[in-house]
């Protein structure tokens, strides 16, 4: 229950830093569709199953310490990489309207509108797929 | 304001990928460790979104669109996995009484 506040105090961060990166058609899809739909979501499904303490599973400490070290392993080598080579000019932004919704909806309508329609579709069938696996199967009920 | 403007617009690059590297670690580490399915959708959604923001400043340091187009695209595929997720384990909930994601071991066979 507290993770998923803190996971959308974290998503809000996130949305803070396009902001300051002046991509704000992103700022704004973040904060609706991660703050507002997903994390809605979740916590619906966390208060329909209603879980309580005790029912919480537990790994082993084996199993947890073996994941650590490889998600460290991950960390460390990723960091590595990044040492390697020692470019780090800033980020500036050059074209000051590159994030705004006319420049995006241009080149989202223009470049990419076959993969727009698909992803549409997608959303579609997961919609569907959904609905088709959330309500209760009518020979078991 | 305007110097914080200044400073926040000259941070480095390999800051972010440095913090998105980091955020990405931790949902992978929450992957790995968690069998609560809840909280493994979770870290799932935390490392789309730590690519997400890469994505964004890989963006605007090369003044290219593309990756934020690309991004969107990441964030329809987002809601969708999560809509079609959460699904999935409100099923198995319903079936087991529990969304330990060691009582599907027989997916394993």
């Amino acid at each position: 229950m507290h993770s998923i506040l803190y996971l959308i105090l974290t998503f809000f961060t996130f949305t803070i830093h396009y902001i300051l990166m002046n991509a704000q058609f992103l700022a704004i899809v973040n904060f609706i569709v991660y703050m507002g739909a997903i994390l809605v979501l979740f916590l619906y499904t966390l208060m329909l199953i209603n879980l309580n303490k005790e029912a919480e599973p537990r790994k082993s400490n084996l199993v947890k310490f073996i994941g650590v070290i490889a998600g460290g392993c991950f960390l460390i080598t990723i960091v590595a990489a990044l040492k390697a080579f020692r470019v780090s000019e800033p980020v500036v932004l050059h074209d000051p309207n590159l994030g705004l919704v006319k420049n995006l909806g241009k080149i989202l309508f223009n470049e990419y509108l076959l993969p727009f329609e698909v992803s549409s579709i997608l959303l579609l069938s997961a919609m569907v797929g959904a609905v088709l696996l959330a309500t209760k199967d009518p020979k078991t009920a | 304001m305007e110097t914080l403007t200044n400073n926040i617009q000259s941070i480095p690059l390999n800051h972010y990928i440095l913090l998105c590297t980091i955020v990405f670690s931790i949902g992978v580490i929450g992957v790995l460790i968690r069998r609560n399915a809840i909280v493994i959708f979770m870290s799932i959604e935390l490392m789309l979104n730590s690519v997400n923001l890469l994505l964004t400043a890989f963006s605007v340091y090369r003044g290219d669109a593309t990756g934020q187009v690309f991004v969107f695209f990441i964030m329809a595929l987002a809601a969708a996995e999560v809509a079609v997720g959460l699904a999935i384990i409100v099923m198995i909930y319903r079936n087991t009484n529990s969304v330990d994601t060691g009582v599907l071991n027989r997916l394993k066979w």
